[in-house]
């Protein structure tokens, strides 16, 4: 059982998210956590909203390299092989 | 193991002079060297040259590597000293402290206003103005991916590194803290950072367009 005094504040939750979804919480403090989210509408809302943040950046293009630089690369890739 | 394997197999394809292997880890890795890089300097264009002079410290110490780092830590670890190396050639001030020690400035996942008063009555630290579910279709439109990549580039390079290497490439927490040669904690708040200012921007954006 979790006293009110031992009670997280929903702005004291938010800062927790990352160390929370990282696994890097005391047991302790990942026990408040989740007795907060089981009764706290908002804040679940707000740990959903991180998470499809991360599901959505996972689905983002990784950054391409362009032709030209490709060619300036493997320009100098074939100038080191000659020596 | 398989990806141990798969080095080996690089490895010696790139001591071979093998120039596809060469091509397949450009590919890769050079976005990213990129920006690791403009955390150290302060244009795009001086990223790229950083990034493109790691290549030839990696081609001329391939012959020597040991393997006791990974490929990957081993190429980012030339990176980080060449950038470093310009840096003071430039008579830059690095933001070594953004790295070494992000936590001495304090920063609010989400803002102050958005909640009540930690002294308040009856709920403090409460919402006072609570997130609302985000609607499916929008989350999915172009749009919105657009808005996600503007918002990665307005971060600090720092936390931009970090949350491009870990959210949208899918490194492991330990490849992005030896690659940028950074402590779990730092990592941690780098990354805490970056996130919870990348939902900041979402949402304003969803409110505003469900609006």
């Amino acid at each position: 059982m979790i006293t009110d005094a031992e009670q997280l504040s929903c702005q004291e939750l938010v800062e927790l998210v990352t160390d929370y979804l990282e696994d890097a919480l005391p047991e302790e403090e990942r026990l408040r956590f989740e007795d907060h989210i089981s009764r706290c509408g908002a804040c679940t809302i707000y740990v959903e909203q991180i998470r499809e943040t991360i599901s959505l950046l996972g689905r983002l293009p990784e950054d391409a390299l362009s032709p030209e630089a490709e060619r300036e690369l493997l320009e100098a890739f074939q100038g080191w092989k000659r020596g | 193991m398989a990806e141990v394997a798969a080095e080996d197999k690089l490895l010696a394809a790139l001591r071979a002079r093998d120039e596809s292997a060469f091509r397949a880890l450009v590919r890769e890795y050079h976005p990213s060297l990129v920006r690791v890089a403009r955390i150290y300097v302060p244009t795009q264009a001086a990223a790229e040259d950083v990034a493109a002079e790691t290549w030839l410290g990696v081609l001329n110490g391939i012959d020597r590597f040991e393997g006791r780092s990974s490929l990957r830590t081993w190429i980012f670890r030339i990176l980080t000293n060449i950038a470093k190396t310009r840096a003071v050639r430039d008579g830059r001030t690095l933001p070594f402290s953004a790295l070494a020690d992000p936590a001495r400035v304090p920063e609010a996942a989400v803002d102050a206003d958005r909640f009540l008063d930690p002294e308040h009555p009856r709920w403090p630290g409460h919402w006072a103005l609570k997130p609302e579910p985000w609607p499916e279709d929008a989350l999915l439109a172009a749009e919105t991916r657009e808005r996600l990549a503007e918002a990665i580039e307005a971060l600090p390079a720092t936390q931009r590194a970090v949350i491009s290497l870990r959210d949208v490439e899918g490194w492991s927490s330990e490849e992005v803290r030896n690659a940028l040669d950074l402590s779990e904690t730092n990592q941690r708040v780098l990354l805490h950072r970056a996130r919870s200012k990348v939902r900041a921007a979402l949402e304003e954006y969803l409110n505003e367009a469900g609006t």
